[in-house]
């Protein structure tokens, strides 16, 4: 049994995390500052640097302040924003969570604003500490999974062991999530057939038809000069790789970032928005998708690796599953699994996701991974739009 | 996805369906393999993950990894040869290029 912190909205999280959070980049430096003193006591800066509003970023927001997770979220603006910092500050209280918003304008300027939010946190810290605990069973747990730096042996080691442990975890009765439909472009045939229903199954196509087409516009495919090194051709054949990760569990739902998954099962995240394409790529690096996962709920994070990631990220822990024995070997003390053995035939893939799964249980207890220990608090939030999800998506 | 070596160790065959096989380690120019029975003598380094054409193959042939089509045939390849950018290329959208006017900002030195 996990003893976890129990919120008083009736969520149950594996960290006591307090977030810093900057609502437009004029911001950050006041929200780094108050954070800094406390890095290592679990305050982490996460923001959104437009100043123009966005729907998506104040959803996100939501999310992220009252995940469980997050005992407390003190919120830093410049004063001149758009984004609703009294509307966002509110939705925190009413969660029961301590929360407060700061206005650098209003307040007296950087320092007065650093020394008010750094008694906050010092108050809140001390509050914490008083958090109830609650027992957590793993059917509670919600997973995230995701592959960065990737190379020909995520597909061949990390990817296929992360499935095994999704399909364990799925197993115990936990909500595993995964993701990128952009990497899953090629197989929108097979997920549609793992789909509970065939309306999920017909959303699943339609999700992936939309990556493809919002790669297409943008006259790129998701495989990198590192990927094509890596002996990866085609984005069929890095898809492949992706979709192991996803086990073989049947497919509960679809969900859009910031929505929460409502039972245990297997879900698919799509992150690319809706629409034209309006803001670039659909997400600018690795960090932006852990965030999203996070807002769906994600107590931790699988990141499969074969190049060699090094992030964590703010809010959950990460665990590093590396599928290149050449990267585990310069990166170990990045990396928490060494999925490589399966390629040196020294271990199964069963054995390894086993390995996986246990992981997973031990963060969720409270040990550290490797990027929580060096200190990865990765943050990252741009401009994107979403519509709604329809009923299809979530068939149960 | 069933895994099963072919019948040398370096070589990796994902599914039984598929044409091409995966290096499972580095190898050097010189070195020889052991594909189909057939001895195969490498006429460059090779890195970990990169594929090797387990039979001939045409122009516009279905290259299958993990069981699946990964890509069409741009370049007659023969058995043993390396597949990548210069004779595959994806059904869907285009492969890293080469010619990408950011490249050399983005190049990245090869795992070694």
């Amino acid at each position: 049994m996990i003893n976890g912190y129990l919120r008083a909205d009736g969520r149950k999280g594996i960290r006591n995390v307090i977030v810093v959070a900057y609502l437009v980049e004029c911001g950050h430096h006041v929200a780094r500052e108050i954070a800094q003193p406390f890095r290592d006591q679990g305050v982490h800066v996460i923001g959104f640097p437009g100043c123009f509003p966005n729907a998506y970023a104040e959803r996100m927001m939501r999310s992220l302040t009252t995940h469980p997770n997050v005992g407390g979220a003190l919120l830093i603006s410049l004063g001149c924003e758009s984004f609703n910092g009294r509307d966002l500050k509110a939705h925190i209280t009413e969660s029961g969570r301590p929360g407060e918003l700061m206005i650098i304008q209003r307040d007296g300027g950087t320092r007065s604003t650093i020394e008010a939010g750094r008694a906050w946190i010092e108050q809140t810290l001390a509050d914490l500490g008083n958090t109830p605990r609650a027992d957590i069973k793993p059917a509670e747990l919600v997973i995230g999974t995701i592959c960065g730096g990737s190379d020909a042996t995520s597909g061949l080691a990390a990817n296929p062991a992360m499935g095994r442990a999704f399909d364990m975890l799925v197993d115990l009765g936990a909500t595993c999530i995964f993701e990128e439909t952009g990497e899953l472009i090629g197989c929108e045939g097979y997920m549609a057939e793992r789909a509970v229903t065939p309306e999920l199954g017909q959303a699943i196509i339609d999700s992936v038809a939309k990556a493809h087409r919002h790669y297409h516009t943008l006259g790129h495919a998701s495989i990198s000069p590192g990927n094509a090194e890596g002996g990866l051709t085609t984005i069929e054949e890095k898809s492949m790789g992706a979709y192991a990760k996803s086990g073989a569990a049947p497919i509960s739902g679809l969900l859009k970032p910031g929505d929460q998954p409502p039972g245990g099962g297997l879900y698919l995240l799509d992150m690319v928005p809706d629409g034209d394409v309006r803001f670039g790529f659909p997400s600018i690096n690795d960090t932006e998708e852990v965030g999203e996962l996070i807002a769906c709920g994600a107590h931790v994070v699988l990141f499969s690796t074969g190049r060699g990631s090094v992030v964590g990220s703010a809010i959950s822990p990460v665990i590093k599953v590396c599928g290149n024995p050449e990267t585990f070997a310069r990166l170990w003390d990045d990396m928490d699994i060494d999925a490589g053995r399966i390629l040196e035939g020294e271990a199964t893939l069963d054995e390894v996701g086993e390995e996986i799964r246990n992981m997973v249980l031990a963060v969720a207890q409270g040990t550290e991974t490797n990027s929580e220990a060096l200190g990865h608090q990765e943050f990252c939030m741009k401009y994107k739009r979403f519509e709604p999800i329809g009923p299809e998506c979530l068939p149960v | 996805m069933a895994i099963g070596n072919s019948d040398d160790p370096r070589l990796l065959r994902l599914s039984p369906q598929d044409n091409v096989v995966v290096l499972i380690q580095s190898v050097s120019q010189g070195e020889c393999l052991s594909l189909n029975g057939q001895d195969l003598v490498m006429a460059a380094d090779m890195g970990l993950g990169h594929k090797l054409a387990l039979q001939s193959l045409a122009v516009g042939d279905t290259v299958i990894k993990y069981g699946a089509p990964i890509g069409s045939i741009t370049q007659p390849v023969a058995a043993g040869e390396h597949v990548h950018n210069h004779n595959l290329k994806s059904d869907y959208i285009a492969n890293y290029s080469e010619d990408d006017p950011y490249e050399a900002d983005l190049k990245v030195e090869p795992a070694s």
